[in-house]
């Protein structure tokens, strides 16, 4: 099994031998052309003399240890493919993001393996290696014989990343195009941990991520960037596409972030975004105010309702089911009356009228009240939403725990 | 009145940033001694080194904030991605040693300034690592970094005291435009300490790692770079007044070394009996304040520039070696203060020393880095910044080979 695998490190270097076994040079790069295949070893760049010459994987007959043997003496000089991704230039010491491990990576080595095609073998990358023993290896590269190495780094554990899993930041979109490099892989990552990943990628890569994934899952990962980091990000994406993803966030994150970004961005974006939009009016409220702080995404009935009216509204906004917990009661001017608690609906036959399962006590908070005051409230009533009402006591949005637990954080 | 006072204080926390944190750094216990014993030893002899050192200061921590601004990445980040793996690991295990020596400097720090208080070492120093590593992994370091600043007020002592013991201000202000340059062992060393003190081979990596972490983009660059440069001048106004104050209380008197730490207090002598106080009070913050910088900045720039996990927000499963590599550091570093009749002064100066050696091929790599274009693009360095660092490499590796030699001459 250990003889099928070959490290980068130990590629590099590899003497290359034509039909009569002379030594033409040695490898200097190796490059997957990832539109054809995403694992093959496509080409190998050879260092011969001043020169560098091309090899393509069918030209090879063996490869080991003890060097490389072609079965075609055919050879290119070699001159830049925009097509190619370098292993050596474009992926050793670079960071890529590990999608199962979610985290952010080094590239220390690559590891191949070596198997039999027809009648010859070819390199498929297998796995990007960090962690000690690829250091180890990396520093004694060309030190040592290969053969040593490969014995002296037995004892220290192996740490590496199948490539499969492996995601390459490239900021240049024509590149991206042309290596088939796409984000999309980084979309079954948690928008939670991709905002942990990109605080720690530089800004570039940051910008080159939120540029292509789905503005959906943009809004989210966004949402939980940190604000300051959040204003970069939206500055230097185009506006048009920072509106639709600011578009997709909920409408106090948006109205949050958009109140981060300098003035002219921020009214650029307005301009770009769909006037019904309500982020314009949350936009009005003072930051560290009841209004400032509550989201414009609720439910509410009007007080005569039943039962199965609530189950039809619940129907009707399938998209908000995720982390509500109550409806609210409004008379025929918009003014709040009460709250019911959803689990009540799921104890109560289709016909009882809401009012009866209402709250005893409504809580609400005016939309000028202060931040701490409403903090005080949460804690002070084990509350997990509050509504807000305008000066004329109508409801105009709702404040839910979880933005209460990012204020506490902040602080 | 104390509600003004404390709007005044977060006004003037709100523009501290990472420039300033640094010049305040730069005068730790390392940098209090080698300048007090140059003022009592060299008398204003040395006054001249400060005006070119401020400039290569002021251009060296320019150039790190601007690549951080520019590239969104540490300066260890860099190295490894533009010279490989093995480049960083030699220049950070270098890195590790010279800033270990600089721990132990400012644990030295710690343990001399108290037992101006005849608080035992043996109590002081193990206190006092302890404090600093569960402050950094368990506390807010955030919170107590203010009070740490707040506490440099004390230098401005310095500036009084200078003025107070009456020194020569005619022969001052000539020796400080006048060079002198003498093939004195000790002249060089001293010479070789003062560099290496004021432009210190971490704080390149610190200073940089925090206008990235701090999210400074080229956009909000003016300000920062006016920051660093005021950084700069305010750690050298204070050096100034250092030597000035020992010179006219110790080397007016009889020029000498200094041994203990009660020995530099008397360059604050004039101040009465109160000198002690605010000598060891100050040298004892400036040590603890750099003994909780340095070994953090110092993990991470290694596991930064290695691919290891790094942050103390991370948990000690998901970033072992990291927070290894940090209680080592403090261990070690605190342990070897601990030895009976370990020479806490001379240990300073030599770290400072052996900043000096190390500094030069710090600048290499980053006046290197600073004119790649495809990294800095407009932001590479002007023709002039680039001969001013390289004259400065020259110098300091033509000082360290000419203080070599002496030394080996003496043996």
């Amino acid at each position: 099994m250990a003889e099928t695998l070959l490290f980068l490190t130990e590629l590099l270097g590899l003497p290359v031998y034509d039909l009569k076994g002379r030594r033409i040079g040695r490898i200097r790069d190796s490059a997957i052309v990832p539109l054809i295949d995403p694992f093959r070893v496509d080409r190998f760049l050879v260092g011969a003399g001043a020169t560098w010459l091309t090899v393509r994987h069918d030209q090879i007959q063996s490869i080991s240890l003890e060097g490389i043997r072609l079965s075609d003496e055919l050879l290119t000089p070699y001159h830049d493919d925009e097509y190619m991704l370098r292993i050596a230039r474009d992926l050793l010491d670079q960071q890529i993001i590990d999608v199962n491990g979610r985290k952010v990576v080094r590239v220390n080595d690559v590891t191949f393996e070596v198997r039999g095609e027809h009648d010859h073998e070819i390199l498929r990358v297998l796995e990007v290696d960090v962690g000690i023993r690829s250091i180890f290896r990396r520093v004694f590269q060309g030190a040592l014989p290969r053969t040593w190495i490969r014995r002296l780094q037995r004892p220290i554990p192996p740490k590496s990343i199948r490539w499969e899993f492996c995601n390459i930041v490239e900021p240049d979109p024509q590149r991206r195009l042309r290596l088939n490099i796409s984000h999309a892989k980084l979309e079954q990552i948690h928008p939670a941990d991709l905002a942990e990943i990109v605080e720690e990628l530089s800004p570039e890569s940051r910008e080159a991520i939120f540029e292509t994934i789905d503005n959906e899952y943009a809004a989210e990962a966004l949402s939980e960037v940190d604000p300051k980091m959040q204003a970069s990000i939206l500055e230097s994406l185009e506006t048009e596409k920072a509106a639709d993803i600011i578009e997709e966030m909920s409408p106090n994150e948006a109205a949050d972030a958009l109140a981060e970004l300098e003035e002219e961005t921020s009214k650029e974006i307005l301009e770009e975004m769909e006037p019904e939009s309500e982020v314009r009016e949350l936009l009005e409220f003072k930051e560290n105010t009841a209004g400032g702080m509550m989201n414009t995404e609720y439910i509410a009935l009007s007080e005569n309702s039943r039962v199965a009216d609530a189950l039809i509204a619940l129907k009707g906004n399938q998209d908000q089911l995720e982390g509500l917990n109550t409806l609210f009661l409004i008379d025929a001017d918009g003014v709040l009356t009460g709250g019911v608690s959803i689990a009540r609906l799921f104890v109560a036959s289709e016909s009882t009228p809401l009012k009866s399962l209402a709250f005893d006590n409504l809580i609400k908070a005016p939309v000028h009240e202060s931040e701490n005051r409403v903090t005080e409230l949460f804690d002070k009533y084990s509350l997990l939403s509050l509504p807000v009402v305008d000066d004329d006591g109508k409801l105009v949005g709702v404040i839910a725990a979880d933005d209460i637990i990012s204020v506490l954080r902040r602080r | 009145m104390l509600t003004r006072l404390r709007y005044r204080l977060a006004v003037f926390f709100a523009v501290l940033g990472p420039g300033f944190i640094t010049a305040v750094v730069d005068n730790d216990a390392g940098g209090i001694i080698t300048y007090s014993q140059a003022g009592a030893r060299w008398g204003y002899l040395p006054l001249w080194t400060l005006l070119p050192i401020t400039i290569v200061l002021i251009m060296t921590q320019e150039m790190c904030s601007r690549m951080g601004a520019v590239t969104g990445k540490g300066l260890s980040d860099l190295i490894r991605e533009e010279f490989g793996l093995r480049i960083t690991f030699l220049l950070m295990a270098l890195l590790l040693m010279v800033n270990l020596t600089n721990i132990m400097a400012n644990f030295a720090g710690i343990a001399g300034s108290l037992e101006l208080f005849h608080v035992n070492r043996y109590i002081s120093v193990p206190i006092g690592a302890a404090a600093v590593w569960l402050l950094v992994v368990k506390g807010n370091y955030q919170s107590v970094e203010k009070v740490f600043l707040s506490a440099c007020v004390v230098y401005i002592a310095y500036i009084i005291s200078g003025i107070l013991v009456e020194p020569n201000w005619k022969e001052a202000a000539i020796y400080s435009l006048k060079p002198t340059l003498m093939l004195n062992g000790e002249y060089i060393a001293m010479l070789i300490g003062m560099v290496g003190t004021t432009i210190a081979p971490w704080m390149q990596f610190y200073l940089q790692a925090a206008v990235v972490e701090k999210g400074i983009t080229t956009k909000d660059y003016a300000a920062s770079r006016i920051e660093v440069i005021v950084g700069c001048i305010m750690t050298s106004v204070i050096a100034f007044f250092i030597i000035v104050a020992c010179a006219g209380a110790i080397w007016k008197v009889a020029p000498r070394d200094i041994q203990t730490a009660t020995d530099a207090a008397q360059g604050l002598k004039p101040f009465g009996q109160y000198t002690f106080l605010l000598f060891s009070a100050g040298l004892f913050n400036a040590s603890l304040f750099a003994a909780c910088i340095l070994p953090l900045s110092t993990a991470y720039s290694v596991c930064e520039g290695l691919g290891f996990e790094s942050g103390v927000n991370k948990r000690f499963r998901e970033a072992p070696i990291f927070y290894w590599l940090y209680t080592l550091l403090i261990v070690v570093g605190a342990g070897f203060v601990l030895i009976p009749s370990f020479p806490l002064i001379r240990m300073i100066l030599v770290s400072q020393v052996i900043n000096g050696i190390l500094l030069p091929i710090v600048l290499i790599f980053m006046v290197l880095l600073v004119n790649k274009r495809e990294l800095m693009k407009n932001w590479v360095n002007p023709w002039v910044y680039n001969m001013v660092v390289w004259i400065t490499v020259v110098v300091m590796i033509g000082m360290s080979l000419a203080f070599a030699g002496i030394s080996l001459r003496g043996f």
